[in-house]
Parts: structure tokens; C-alpha cells; sequence
């Protein structure tokens, strides 16, 4: 975290670095820190559910998140898509959770130990831009799988003047296509953006106690303290919504490949 | 920024270890844990409609139960109460047939005493009017020394009587 003049470089967080070397057909595979947090991701993910599994008729408080969690995606898309969109429900499910965990993972306060800082594997446009494709992917797929070349008709919205059908059907395909990236890019930003902005102001908040003037502490420090509260917990708000969002969104366009509008 | 200085040494790393990592998500946990959960739910969701639907059922038996109960109730209601205008009528007519007995009986007892009460009057009238003959016919000797048959006495009295 700390540079080698005393400074504080919001950046570093970000930083991947190998644990093991790992060569793969020449790839570099290596199992990095952002590795080890999917790993921890996915052990956090598997132990929730695993505690939500005693399958009691009244169910207890942990069945009851569980219940919980997946009762609000089951209901988000047979809102969103109908009563087809259960086949989906696993999909839509791992996506949430596994953005949701990821995020709060980086959220942990583990640089208390020295030498150790949580990881967002969700602040790496590599990690959103594959999810999203999966995202993407599985709308394509459903798509032309269940309408075949009719599919293309999702482009013409219903009700298109014919004196537009020359410019809609353009911003439409236009529309389609950016999805993949707005998707990547908005869980990637929000999940930087925030994590810059807590790092910067925790380094207010360290530098100005190491400050020689005695007064800077009191400007400085405690109120980028108070603020750092405020938005951490805001931060903590950001990382549900975006995995709400990617939820959302996926459910979404999971219905327009399903329904065709 | 190191997510983009980076990408291209770690893309392949992250790339793969999401792959396997997502993968157990979607197959262990999305595929695996997610339908017993859900299973779970359903069940206990068909179960409270099943006890809702035999607890509405166990509602309208008793409502039937109870429809029924409350016509034996009025039908026996019904019964008792033509008994016992029945009886009451019974008795009005008794009470009524005793009464009339009781009137005639009456009646026989008030004419009799009548008539021996007006037999008696006329007696009484009779003796009243010998009576006073006699003593008129004794008051007009004493007064006039005049004679006066009785039978001139009787019929002056009847005379002065009728009048009076």
C-alpha cells in the first residue's frame, strides 16, 4: 500500500500479482491474488448455500437468507421473463451472487493484518467483460435457438413507421450490441471508481496524521475520517446495486431473447 | 492503472481461473445447491395451500353442520311452540265451558229467588191492604160514628193506594 517515499498509491489495490507460477500452451496462467479471491469467492458462496441446505419445512435464519436470496431471483425473472424464465434462474443466480460476493470480498477489512489487502476481482475489466459475455451469450443463444433467423425481428419494434424502417432497425442493432460492454464497463467502474475513492481518502486520513503541523490532524484527518464512514457504507450500498443491475439487466435482455419484445 | 496496464500479461490468468471458478458456481452451486433450495421452498408453498385448502374445507363442513343444527333448532322450536298454543287453546275452551255452567247455574238460582221475592211482595201487599181497611174503617167510626162495611173500606183503600 505504502510507496517508498511515504506515499499512498490508490492504484495499488488493483495491482495482480502471481502467488504460483502456472504455464499453460504457452499462456500464463499463473494463480494470482485475483485467483485466490475467486477461490475465496467461491468457498464464501459455497458455504452461505451450504448452510441454507438443512431443507427444514420452518426454516431456520440461515435456510431463511438462503430461501431469501433465491427467492428474490426466482421472482425477478418470472417478473421479467414469465413463467419460462425459471430455466434461467441458475444462470442469473450464480451471476448475482458470485458479483455479490465478489464485491463485498474486496470490501473486507483484511489489511488489518500487515502485508495482506483484499482483492476485487470485480474491478478488472477482464473479470466484467467475461461475465457479461456469459451474460450476452446466453441471450444470443436462447435467441436464435428458440426463434432461429425470426429473432432478427427484435430489431424492428413493433409499430416502426416504414419511412423509418431504414434508421431503426441501425440504432436498434446498435442498442443490442453495446450491451456486453455497458454491462462490463459500468460494474467495472463503479467497483474502481469506489475503491479509488476510499483509498484516496483513507490516505488523507494517514498523511495527515503524519503530518508535523499539529493542526492538520483536526482539519484534515477527522473529517476525511467521518467521510471515509459515509462512504464506505455507500461503497458497501454500490456493490449490492451493481450486482442488482447485472441481475436486472441479464433477466431483461434474457426476456427479449425469450419474447422477442 | 493497473487493470489496463496489466491486462495483457494477466488476461489469460484471470480468463482461466474464472472459467473453473464460475464454472463450479454455475454446475456445484447454480445447479447443484439452487434446485434443492428451491425444492424446499416449493414444498413447504404446496403444503401451506394443501392445510389452507383443507382448513377451508373443515370451514365449510362446519358451516354445514351448523346450517343444519340451526333448522332442527327452529323445527323443535317450531313444535314447542304449537304445543303450546294447542294447549293454551284447551284450556281457554275449558275454562270457557265451566264459565257458561257456572252462568246457567247461576241464572236458575237468581230466577227463583226473584219469584219468591216478588210472591213475597205481593203477600206483603195483600196483608198491607186488609190492614189498613180495618184501620181506616176503625178511624172513621171513632171520628164519624159513621158504619163503614169492610168491603166499602177495602175498596176506598185500593182506590188511595193506586193513586199513591
Amino acid at each position: 500500500m505504502a510507496g517508498e517515499s511515504g506515499k499512498i498509491d490508490p492504484m495499488y489495490q488493483f495491482k495482480i500479482e502471481p502467488l504460483a507460477q502456472l504455464n499453460l500452451a504457452g499462456y500464463d496462467v499463473s494463480f494470482t491474488n485475483s485467483s485466490l479471491f475467486m477461490v475465496l469467492v467461491l468457498g464464501a458462496l459455497w458455504v452461505f448455500m451450504a448452510g441454507g441446505m438443512k431443507r427444514e419445512m420452518v426454516p431456520g435464519r440461515w435456510q431463511m437468507a438462503v430461501e431469501g436470496v433465491t427467492g428474490f431471483i426466482n421472482n425477478m425473472l418470472t417478473a421479467n421473463v414469465g413463467p419460462e424464465g425459471k430455466k434461467y434462474v441458475p444462470l442469473v443466480f450464480s451471476l448475482f451472487m458470485f458479483i455479490l460476493m465478489a464485491n463485498f470480498m474486496g470490501m473486507m477489512p483484511f489489511g488489518i493484518v500487515p502485508g495482506v489487502h483484499p482483492f476485487t476481482i470485480t474491478s478488472h475489466l477482464t473479470v466484467t467483460a467475461v461475465l457479461a459475455l456469459f451474460s450476452f451469450g446466453t441471450v444470443l443463444v436462447v435467441g436464435f435457438w428458440r426463434h432461429g433467423l425470426h429473432f432478427f425481428s427484435l430489431f424492428v419494434p413493433h409499430g416502426t413507421p416504414w419511412w423509418l424502417l431504414w434508421l431503426i432497425p441501425v440504432i436498434e442493432l446498435f442498442s443490442f450490441m453495446i450491451r456486453p460492454f455497458s454491462l462490463a464497463l459500468r460494474l467495472f467502474v463503479a467497483m474502481t471508481a469506489g475503491h479509488i475513492m476510499m483509498k484516496v481518502l483513507a490516505g488523507f486520513v494517514i498523511n495527515g496524521l503524519n503530518a508535523e503541523a499539529a493542526w492538520v490532524p483536526l482539519i484534515v484527518s477527522f473529517p476525511a475520517f467521518i467521510l471515509m464512514i459515509g462512504i464506505t457504507l455507500l461503497e458497501l450500498l454500490v456493490c449490492a446495486i451493481q450486482a442488482y443491475v447485472f441481475a436486472l439487466l441479464t433477466s431483461l435482455y434474457i426476456n427479449d431473447a425469450v419474447n422477442l419484445h | 492503472m493497473p487493470q489496463i496496464a496489466q491486462i495483457l500479461e494477466t488476461y489469460a490468468s484471470q480468463f482461466f481461473w474464472l472459467m473453473i471458478v464460475f464454472g463450479l458456481v454455475y454446475f456445484t452451486i447454480g445447479h447443484g445447491m439452487l434446485p434443492k433450495v428451491e425444492a424446499t421452498m416449493d414444498a413447504r408453498n404446496r403444503k401451506i395451500a394443501d392445510d389452507l385448502a383443507a382448513a377451508e374445507r373443515a370451514r365449510a363442513e362446519a358451516d354445514d353442520l351448523g346450517d343444519s343444527g340451526e333448522a332442527g333448532l327452529a323445527a323443535a322450536r317450531a313444535a314447542a311452540q304449537a304445543k303450546a298454543s294447542d294447549a293454551k287453546a284447551k284450556g281457554a275452551k275449558d275454562a270457557e265451558a265451566r264459565l257458561a255452567k257456572a252462568d246457567a247455574e247461576i241464572g236458575v238460582k237468581l230466577a227463583a229467588a226473584e219469584a219468591a221475592l216478588s210472591a213475597a211482595t205481593a203477600k206483603a201487599m195483600a196483608s198491607i191492604e186488609t190492614v189498613a181497611a180495618d184501620a181506616a174503617a176503625d178511624i172513621v167510626a171513632k171520628v164519624s160514628g159513621a158504619k163503614v162495611t169492610p168491603a166499602q173500606a177495602a175498596k176506598a183503600v185500593k182506590a188511595v193506594m193506586s193513586n199513591g
